[in-house]
């Protein structure tokens, strides 16, 4: 414990708050996240984090557990709106739009901007009624099956479920019930998907599976990920940030101290700190 | 309109579309009436309170406190009090709780302390629960053509060897406190035992280990660890078992027999302030009725007091354990 | 063999006597408490048997056609039945159904999943655990001081409102707990699908937590069917079958209260066979919930 709080420290060296260099990025910004304070009534969670999220790219997320790198992305599609203690301080420019805005309706937000979760969450409803509920939701008018089809197949679903569509979505094994949640976010063809740890509560072999379907979906969606695995950030992600916890001031406040090309981050950091971190020196 | 800046710019080939005008109609009427749901709810109950305050305050103004220290119950005379009815309520609620409240906490053990086989326990607490479920004026049919024929011989046997004895100092002659009481007892003891079976679940399972790691005996955990835990959930059983001892109407109207009569003899006839309103209230002329409301407003403000207790005595319980956890 | 036998020995040890002694203080006292909480358990079963013991012998023996259908007789008339109090009381209780269910439902949408933590809902929970305990008379004169003194009529309707006062609560709290127990994570997805709260809510949350909130809802209406205190000055009772709403309106547990205490034995027969009936209903009500209840998500 006091390793890491040693650790942080040394960020903090000559000047008050450390501040990361911006990333800049190559391709064309769907989500320029720049978050000044991100507080849970007192407590300020996260703080001076600029992650720009690019097009057609993985961009993960890594840090020790508490940094808010969950936080972070759970605010860039307004989820944490339902924390009624929660108060964000900063700007999410979706493509020429602050998310952020007074006019904006979250539940709007969330239509383009999908979301994955930790732990799978079907529906008590059919696989197929899982699916189709986007959807419905958003008044496709077009061949519903044929998008529920498409959904599934391109989640590397399809052969597992094609005979029991009309079983329940709880009926599924763990990686199954991941792989149906992420058919069910993917076929609405949102512009971004948010990924927060969607391997964590699964076995290697689902895992793999899941890792090899982000590093697909990429080609059609732009993909923010989550992970504590620094393995998979290795594997599926183009861009990473690296997010610290600061204890400085007797909280637990998080913040962003290096975003790179992943190859750069995890071979060249930039940081002392991300140096220690990628070799797992603190975790 | 909707306001929605994203669609022009998002990808071409999504399907996301932000929710129509009506969706958003509906979700604010739809939230609108929830609240009114949950607001309707305080409404009643200040309604219920404010009008059996206006119905009673004639006869509050007339008889004033008077009314619940008086004895007698005439209406042609316009003389009216309650406190043979008060004392009925507390008297036949309390011999009620004590039998049923033993059943009741003896049943939450034996359910809950591995007495007998998972699926033995599920007939048992399912019997428990129908006991719950029978209507209360089927009780009072059964009192009557049941219970009464015999507890008579019974009672007739305790007044002549154990007469002196205040409980047994009448005869019953056949409706009276001790059937009533014996009823209401029955209709407790569900209440009872569903609230301590729950205070006995709640306790953490380390809790009764850690006691037979030491080497107890079964009945010493249960005595000395099990009961000492779960006793603030028990006697928030008690408490609210009580409440509704109290408020309980039928089955002692039927079994009473409504005579204004302080006594604390088992076998004398006499009355609560339920079965006073159920007995008396349609026939009643305006008057009495404006008395019977009074009555109503002591039968409130007693079983209040009660609940609210009972609920505080809960709440304690249930903070305590998630403090623990 | 026995040489074997003999090596296989293991070594003697004298060991503290490790078997039950029955005669012991403990042991005896264990037993005395166990036979105790046996003889409780047992004991507390019997009024449910006798119960159940004279309503098929006493009830069963008049439960026939001419009992559900036929109208209650007078004085020294022999036969007749309690056809129009099945009938009120099934009106009766529809009345409050329709009345407490909505309400309650949508109450229990707003306590546990729109703002559960806002002074409305922790004051509207709170008094609805307090209305639970109120005695249940105390409905039947506040719905006769607001109806049957304002329509100067007693009536089906009051006594529909009365019931409804009564489930209002138990609906709520009911309601509240199913849909508390629909998983966070399920209304997490939701939400993050871009649902609107009452999408959340219609799509997701009721259907979910229907078994639950059905058996919440039915052991309510079981609860209501039994409910005679009440009815007794809201609804009254009636000799006829009902011709309208807004008329005294017979109802099986006042029909029961009636006969019971009348010198006439085709009364009491009838009042058993009518107890049964009720009865009948009211465990129907609670074995389809037990049923409905048990298909868990």
């Amino acid at each position: 414990m006091s390793l890491i709080d040693d650790k942080v420290m040394d960020t903090l060296t000559h000047q008050g708050d450390f501040i990361a260099t911006p990333y800049e990025p190559k391709g064309p910004v769907v989500i320029d996240c720049d978050v000044k304070n991100i507080y849970y009534g007192d407590f300020r969670a996260v703080r001076d984090s600029r992650i720009p999220i690019e097009k057609n790219k993985v961009t993960g997320f890594i840090g020790p557990s508490g940094c808010g790198k969950s936080t972070v992305l759970r605010s860039m599609n307004r989820m944490n709106d339902l924390v009624e203690s929660f108060r964000f301080d900063g700007k999410v420019q979706y493509h020429d739009h602050d998310i952020y805005d007074k006019k904006v309706d979250p539940v709007i937000v969330r239509r383009y901007i999908g979301m994955v979760f930790q732990l799978p969450n079907p529906f008590s409803m059919s696989i197929y009624d899982n699916v189709a509920f986007g959807l419905r939701l958003n008044n496709y008018k077009g061949d519903e099956e044929e998008m529920v089809v498409k959904a599934l197949k391109r989640a590397a679903i399809w052969n597992d479920v094609k005979d029991k569509l009309k079983n329940s979505g709880l009926s599924l094994s763990g990686g199954q019930q991941q792989r149906l949640c992420i058919a069910r976010a993917i076929a609405t063809e949102p512009d971004v998907l948010l990924m927060d740890e969607p391997a964590s509560a699964l076995d290697p072999i689902a895992t793999r599976q899941i890792e090899e379907l982000m590093v697909e979906l990429k080609e059609d969606y732009t993909v923010a990920l989550v992970t504590h695995n620094m393995q998979q950030a290795t594997r599926v992600a183009d861009v990473t940030a690296f997010m610290g916890v600061d204890i400085s001031k007797g909280g637990r406040t998080g913040y962003l101290v290096e975003m790179n090309e992943t190859r750069k981050v995890f071979e060249d950091p930039e940081q002392e700190l991300t140096k220690e971190y990628v070799r797992g020196e603190f975790s | 309109m909707i306001f929605d800046p994203f669609k022009a710019s998002a990808s071409d080939k999504t399907l996301s579309m932000p929710p129509s005008q009506a969706d958003f109609l509906r979700d604010s009427a739809f939230r609108y009436l929830a609240y009114f749901g949950a607001l309707s709810i305080v409404l009643l109950v200040a309604y219920i309170v404010f009008e059996l305050g206006v119905q009673a305050l004639p006869a509050i103004q007339t008889h004033g406190f008077g009314f619940i220290t008086g004895t007698t119950w005439n209406a042609s005379e316009e003389e009216f009090g309650v406190l043979p009815e008060i004392w009925g309520t507390l008297y036949s609620s309390l011999i009620a709780l004590i039998i049923g409240g033993t059943f009741g906490v003896g049943i939450a053990i034996f359910l809950t302390q591995g007495f007998v086989h998972a699926k033995m326990e599920v007939t048992f607490r399912t019997i428990i629960e129908l006991l719950a479920a029978i209507p209360s004026v089927v009780y009072g049919l059964w009192g009557i053509y049941v219970l009464i024929p015999m507890l008579v011989p019974v009672a007739q046997w305790l007044h002549e060897t154990l007469g002196w004895f205040p409980l047994f100092s009448t005869e019953l002659g056949g409706p009276g406190l001790a059937p009533a009481a014996l009823v209401l007892a029955i209709m407790v003891l569900p209440t009872v035992a569903a609230i301590s079976t729950d205070a006995f679940r709640r306790i953490p399972y380390k809790v009764k280990e850690a006691a037979y790691g030491m080497g107890a005996t079964k009945w010493e955990v249960i005595l000395k660890v099990m009961l000492p835990t779960a006793s603030s959930g028990i006697l928030a059983g008690l408490v609210l078992g009580f409440g509704r001892a109290l408020g309980e109407t039928m089955a002692l109207a039927m079994l009473i027999g409504n005579v204004n009569n302080i006594s604390l003899s088992l076998f004398d006839p006499a009355n609560t302030l339920a079965s006073l309103l159920a007995s008396t209230f349609p026939e009643a002329g305006q008057i009495e009725i404006q008395a019977l409301m009074y009555a109503a407003l002591v039968l409130l403000a007693i079983t209040l007091v009660v609940n609210l207790l009972g609920l505080a005595v809960q709440q304690y319980t249930m903070r305590k354990f998630e403090g623990k956890k | 063999m026995s040489e074997v036998n003999e090596q296989m020995m293991p070594p003697k040890v004298v060991l503290p006597k490790l078997e039950k002694n029955l005669y012991e203080a403990r042991a005896i006292k264990s037993f005395l408490l166990t036979a105790m909480v046996w003889g409780l358990v047992i004991l507390a079963s019997i009024p449910l048997f006798s119960v159940i013991y004279m309503l098929i012998v006493e009830g069963g023996a008049r439960l026939d056609w001419e009992a559900i259908t036929a109208l209650p007789p007078a004085g020294f008339e022999t036969g007749g039945g309690f056809g129009n109090a099945i009938v009120g009381t099934l009106v009766m209780v529809g009345i409050a159904s329709a009345i407490s269910i909505p309400v309650g439902v949508l109450a229990a949408v707003y306590l546990s999943i729109l703002e559960p933590q806002s002074k409305l809902a922790t004051t509207s929970r709170f008094l609805a655990k307090v209305l639970t305990g109120f005695p249940s008379i105390l409905a039947g004169v506040f719905v006769y001081a607001i109806l049957v003194i304002t329509t100067k009529t007693y009536s089906a309707w009051a006594g529909g409102v009365a019931l409804a006062v009564l489930m209002l609560p138990t609906v709520t709290l009911a309601a509240e707990e199913a849909m508390r127990q629909v998983p966070q994570r399920m209304r997490d997805a939701a939400f993050g699908m871009g649902c609107t709260r009452t999408q959340v809510i219609f799509k997701v949350i009721l259907p979910t937590g229907m078994p639950g909130i059905l058996t919440g809802v039915i052991l309510a209406v079981a609860g209501a069917a039994g409910e005679s205190a009440p009815l007794l000055f809201t609804a009254l009772f009636s000799n006829y079958y009902m011709a309208e709403l807004a008329e005294p309106t017979a109802s099986l547990s006042i029909l029961i209260y009636n006969f019971s205490g009348m010198p006439f034995e085709n009364q009491i027969e009838l009042a058993w066979a009518a107890s049964l009936a009720l009865v009948v209903m009211v465990l129907f009500f609670n074995i389809l919930a037990r049923i409905v209840g048990r298909s868990k998500f």
